[in-house]
């Protein structure tokens, strides 16, 4: 539209827009959007990291919480129920999750659990013949609460009267008669409450017409129905007795045993194990990060910032410091000082020995990146001290990326932790304190018996470590957008 | 090339330093410590004294540290074992009778790995936001994040214990071609190939996705080059540049045993060998193993600088501030 196409237009076409008052800018009408309004807006968008960060705060609501409100406390252990099952008292009621395992058993066992009261089902039996025998074989589904089934424990006069008192009281049964162990067919058997039946060498069960087991108490004349129920030990000062483990613990914890995520190899509940040793580890990572994030921001301020010879000597020191392979600095500091300023301690020394290099090193080049420009320039030459240059002006800058880096410093502190743990290197493993490499290490030995009990800490490990760094890669796509897509 | 030969060789002074650095504060923190050898009583405990006395434990900390130099650099003298392998093995002839099982897994380790990170990173950029690149990409971010103990867990007992295909734990004995041993080798091969395969993948996926869009691909295809040629001849090898590295340098970590790997397997390699020092108190071999892998991980850091150069000739090694 040049003046040759269009050469006669008349003037008078022309007329001002604006006549009346003067012209201003237009007040926005919009709202500011701030720095981390603008990440928010941005980190909001990426569904992944959303969900990864709401699984974060699942899990530390998990980790905080169910040491509270939890059955059973972290030091909890009881040596008969070792290696149970999970179940759930709800979900038991739909047939899952209710701590039963299935078996295929011969005779003899399955007289065994029968005896146990700890068979559920009954799916099929068979009969097999191997070498001219046969032997008939059971699929069953056996109750791993029930399988304990009686046992022997020795109880004080008062403990004793208590117990029967409440026997009375709720009309339930809590003892037992003890077994005639002189017709238990197998010495090492003898101790075993279970073999109260009536069996033969083979441990075969004989029984009654209806297919009941026989039972073979002890007798006692003294007694209202001619059996014994205790025998003394300790020259009567304690009673030995015969219960139902089920019911005996019932009577003492006033509920039913019911582990929601199982046994371990002591005894302990699992869930509040897992939850108090998922409450060390995020607390040790979080405050490792923030240690390492003020010394490694001071650190990486001053070598960017005053540059020159300093940053050439500090450079030097953090370099050979990241050297150090971090299996030598954390085993060299549990040896050496584990035992002076404890095993935490040591843990947390080595982890601020090395882990606010990478702070600083991120710093330093946003430093680099940031301190030659004008609005520095500027400020210099309004005055401005070189405390104030460096918090005020330049740091802002770098904040995104230090940001981020200290989130991802999280499950890489769990990783390494329960790394140290899990190889033994690192001891965290007593009756109030552990954490998940732990759970992992003693649970490994079990692996292929009782696959629960490790099956909830590594599900938690991952969890843990997929989201956080999930999280982690959405923070730093919001927070610097300038760095979205790149990898590390 | 004369700049690049007083850079390698600066850079192996410089890491001779550092080793000497990490060496000297282990030897000093190492002798620090309290039993140094087993305590006894009557004969035993006089013995042991004698032997402090011959080992040279009674000396100030300095005097220790430069006998153990000496020893060292004049006949390569690490010490001997106490608590760990044979009584009284030079640590040297212990270490190295415990590399070839790391050897033999991390290089079976390296050649699964290798070629499927490549593959399936060079198949997920191809196809970008297409099923395919999702599905890997998620496959990515499970086997980053979730340690590799954990698949070693899965592995070992679906694969191992439920389905019995293979041996829960590495066979015995040093034949390391026998099919038993190959066999029992898988399970610990896949559970640490995973972790490189898929860091690989990303780095190959991040790359190949960034030179596929580069101008000189448009030029290349503008050239009238097929998309096959295209990809192959320019795109491949130039996303290459950071990847050569990453793989050379997998070359020389073959030497550093996965410490939970060889625990969880029970392989007899230097890493369960340098856990074990660590539990029992080995001193001498705790050092010498420590050292070993102080030198393997600074030995790779230089590695991979240089295969910049090699594989990039637009990199110029040890460039100063013009690039000259």
């Amino acid at each position: 539209m040049n003046k040759q196409e269009f050469p006669d237009l008349p003037k008078e076409k022309f007329v001002f827009v604006q006549q009346a008052e003067n012209i201003h800018d237009a007040r926005f009408e919009t709202k500011a959007v701030g720095y981390f309004g603008d990440a928010w807006g941005r980190f909001k968008k990426n569904k992944g990291s959303v969900v990864a960060a709401f699984i974060i705060l699942l899990l530390i609501i998990f980790a905080v919480f169910t040491p509270i409100f939890s059955t059973y406390d972290m030091s909890f252990t009881d040596s008969y129920y070792v290696y149970v099952l999970p179940k759930s008292n709800f979900l038991s009621r739909f047939g899952i999750w209710d701590g039963c395992t299935g078996k295929t058993v011969n005779q003899q066992t399955y007289d065994y659990y029968e005896a146990c009261d700890a068979i559920t089902a009954v799916k099929d039996s068979y009969e097999s013949t191997v070498n001219g025998r046969t032997n008939t074989y059971y699929d069953i589904e056996v109750d791993s609460y029930r399988a304990v089934g009686y046992v022997y424990i020795n109880l004080t006069p008062s403990e004793y009267e208590a117990a029967r008192a409440y026997e009375e009281e709720n009309g339930v049964r809590l003892f037992y008669p003890m077994v005639n162990t002189s017709k238990v067919a197998q010495e090492m058997n003898r101790d075993n409450a279970n073999f109260w039946y009536e069996h033969n060498a083979k441990g075969v069960a004989s029984r009654e017409a209806d297919g009941t087991l026989i039972p073979n108490f002890k007798t006692d004349d003294q007694s209202a129905d001619g059996l014994s129920y205790y025998s003394l030990k300790m020259n009567g000062k304690q009673y030995q007795v015969r219960v139902y483990y089920y019911d005996w613990f019932t009577y003492l914890h006033g509920r039913a045993p019911c582990f929601l995520f199982g046994t371990d190899n002591l005894g302990h509940d699992i869930l509040s194990r897992l939850a108090s040793g998922a409450r060390f580890s995020l607390m040790l990572s979080v405050i490792v990060s923030a240690i390492n994030f003020l010394i490694g921001t001071v650190y990486g301020a001053i070598e960017g910032y005053y540059g020159g010879k300093l940053d050439l000597v500090m450079e030097r020191i953090a370099d050979v410091l990241y050297s150090i392979p971090y299996m030598v600095m954390f085993s060299l500091l549990q040896l050496r000082w584990g035992k002076e300023i404890g095993v935490v301690g040591a843990l947390l020394l080595a982890f601020v020995l090395t882990g606010w290099i990478s702070v600083a090193s991120t710093v330093r080049t946003q430093f680099y990146r940031f301190k030659g420009q004008e609005y520095v320039l500027a400020a210099r030459t309004l005055g401005a001290s070189d405390a104030r240059l460096i918090a005020r002006c330049i740091l802002p800058n770098a904040l995104g990326t230090i940001i981020t880096a200290c989130i991802l410093m999280v499950p890489s502190v769990i990783f390494t932790e329960s790394s140290l743990s899990y190889l033994g290197v690192l001891n965290l493993d007593s009756s109030t304190l552990t954490s998940v490499g732990t759970m992992l290490s003693n649970a490994q030995t079990a692996l292929s018996t009782y696959p629960h009990a490790i099956l909830f800490p590594a599900l938690f490990i991952s969890l843990m470590m997929i989201s956080f760094n999930l999280f982690g890669n959405g923070l730093r796509d919001a927070l610097n957008p300038t760095l979205r897509g790149a990898e590390e | 090339m004369k700049s690049m030969a007083t850079y390698i060789l600066k850079r192996i002074v410089l890491m001779l330093c550092v080793c000497f650095i990490i060496m000297t504060i282990c030897f000093v923190m190492i002798r620090m410590l309290p039993d140094q050898l087993p305590r006894g009583s009557g004969d035993y405990a006089a013995a042991v004294l004698a032997m402090r006395k011959a080992w040279g434990y009674d000396e100030p900390i300095l005097t220790q540290y430069i006998i153990f130099l000496k020893k060292v650099f004049t006949e390569w003298d690490w010490g001997v074992c106490t608590k760990v392998g044979t009584y009284l093995t030079p640590v040297t002839s212990h270490i190295a009778q415990k590399l070839p099982a790391t050897i033999a897994v991390n290089a079976w380790s390296m050649v699964v790995s290798i070629p499927l990170g490549l593959l399936f990173g060079i198949y997920a950029a191809l196809k970008k936001n297409k099923w395919q690149d999702h599905v890997i990409s998620v496959v990515i971010m499970l086997f980053i994040s979730v340690p590799a103990y954990i698949y070693a867990f899965v592995v070992q007992y679906f694969l191992g214990f439920k389905l019995g295909w293979f041996p829960i734990v590495v066979a015995s004995g040093t034949n390391y071609f026998s099919p038993e041993m190959l066999k029992s080798m898988v399970l610990p091969v896949m559970s640490m190939s995973f972790g490189t395969i898929a860091s690989l993948m990303r780095a190959v996926r991040a790359e190949l996705t960034e030179t596929l869009t580069s101008d000189y691909m448009l030029l290349a295809r503008t050239k009238g080059l097929t998309r096959r040629q295209a990809t192959l001849r320019h795109a491949l090898r130039n996303s290459m540049v950071p990847i050569m590295p990453m793989i050379i340098s997998q070359f020389v970590m073959v030497l550093s045993g996965s410490l939970i790997i060889e625990k969880i397997f029970g392989i007899p390699g230097i890493g369960s060998t340098y856990v074990s020092s660590i539990l029992e108190r080995d001193y001498s071999l705790f050092l010498a193993v420590s050292m070993f892998y102080t030198v393997i991980s600074l030995a790779a850091t230089l590695v991979i600088d240089l295969s910049y150069g090699l594989v990039d000739p637009r990199i110029r090694i040890g460039g100063g501030k013009n690039n000259e």
